[in-house]
């Protein structure tokens, strides 16, 4: 089953000062958002395979709208994160179905090297809903500088017997990181962790 | 008069392919510009500030060429457009009203002929404030399909001492407009609202 997409919605954010500092270069966010219909709304359906295929399908279209939002190789990608908000008539399971089983293997293939878990979140809402995706970076999991969030919304989604869908890839992790931690220069890049 | 402070832009693009009616033959983009700045005059009654519209423009030509492009680059597939401010809780109204100027010039600049007045709205609010932009047809302020707002707004901005400025384009009418009126193949151009 390919999905039944109503919109897509891109969102960048260039962060260029934080408290009157320059940050260089400009920090840049990008979410791709899918608003689809839910096959299952409504009804219990035991076999949730259809989603995991929309999962996959929408991890590589996503992913390239993120990209091209981003204007950046996918090998200079740093961060990523995904996320979904189930509508009223459909349950936390469909959006597990989305993001977890297949979802990440088309993304990562557009990022070049990327073992890092890609950080999710799921929730059930209505139109406005917000949605926050939490963001790490692709190669290490447990890179500080990059633990983020970034906000989604969009205003007449998710509707009851849609499911709204989101990536987000950045082009570096928050705008002055100082706080310490396993740095972007220290990564083995072995274990997807450190 | 003082320099244009950017701290972050944010680029919003819808991809509407329907709303529960039939599939559009080319899908609906809609999309927002959003800059956020230091406002110059925060915090007290500054008498004179019509000064820093021409210091505000070539922030509007830039925000509305990237817009452009985000929309897919080419000035004549653009049918509809709006801007809108909200300012920091430290400024007033008026501190918006001086978008009216450099905003509108920069759309019409990179438009063409646009003829009809760009529909505006403007409020005072805080971090993760709202706002509805109106939207009208670029030629004619009556053509009643393109009728329409687009709801923008940034999670951290505007901040008290900040303004957030924003321009909004669409390449179409709203995606099943069915409600009669002046329509665009009716357009006589001559004095922009008919």
């Amino acid at each position: 089953m390919s999905a039944k997409i109503r919109k897509i919605v891109t969102i960048v954010d260039e962060t260029r000062s934080e408290m009157g500092r320059p940050v260089t270069p400009a920090v840049r966010r990008a979410a791709a958002v899918a608003v689809i219909a839910n096959p299952f709304a409504g009804r219990f359906e035991e076999d949730l395979t259809p989603l995991i295929e929309i999962g996959e399908e929408l991890g590589d279209l996503l992913g390239r709208h993120a990209l091209a939002a981003l204007g950046i190789p996918g090998g200079q990608v740093e961060g990523y994160g995904k996320a979904a908000t189930v509508g009223e008539n459909g349950e936390l399971e469909h959006a597990a179905a989305i993001l977890h089983p297949k979802l990440g293997a088309p993304l990562r293939k557009l990022l070049g090297k990327a073992p890092a878990l890609i950080p999710s979140a799921k929730k059930r809402g209505s139109l406005g809903t917000v949605l926050d995706v939490p963001l790490g970076h692709k190669a290490a999991a447990y890179v500080r500088s990059h633990f983020d969030g970034m906000e989604v919304r969009v205003p007449d989604a998710p509707r009851a017997d849609e499911i709204m869908v989101a990536v987000v890839l950045t082009s570096a992790g928050r705008p002055l990181p100082r706080i310490g931690g396993l740095k972007t220069d220290e990564i083995k890049g072995e274990d997807g962790l450190r | 008069m003082p320099d244009v402070a950017i701290r972050k832009t944010s680029t919003v693009v819808e991809t509407i392919f329907h709303e529960g009616g039939p599939v559009a033959a080319a899908p609906l983009k809609r999309g927002a510009a959003l800059a956020v700045i230091a406002n110059p005059f925060a915090g007290r009654y500054v008498p004179d500030i019509a000064g820093f519209m021409d210091d505000l423009q070539p922030l509007g030509l830039s925000l509305a060429r990237g817009l452009l492009e985000a929309l897919g680059g080419d000035p004549k597939t653009i049918q509809g457009y709006g801007k809108g401010a909200i300012i920091g809780a430290a400024g007033e109204l008026e501190h918006g009203a001086l978008w009216h100027v450099p905003g509108g010039y920069a759309m019409r600049e990179i438009l063409g002929d646009a003829k009809a007045i760009v529909a505006s709205t403007k409020k005072v609010g805080g971090p993760g404030t709202r706002l509805d932009i109106p939207v009208t047809h670029i030629n004619a302020s009556y053509v009643r399909s393109h009728f329409d707002a687009f709801e923008i707004g940034i999670t951290d901005a505007p901040k008290a001492d900040e303004l957030l400025l924003a321009l909004v384009m669409t390449t179409g009418s709203r995606i099943h407009a069915r409600v009669g009126g002046l329509k665009a193949s009716e357009i006589k151009g001559e004095d922009g609202l008919r």
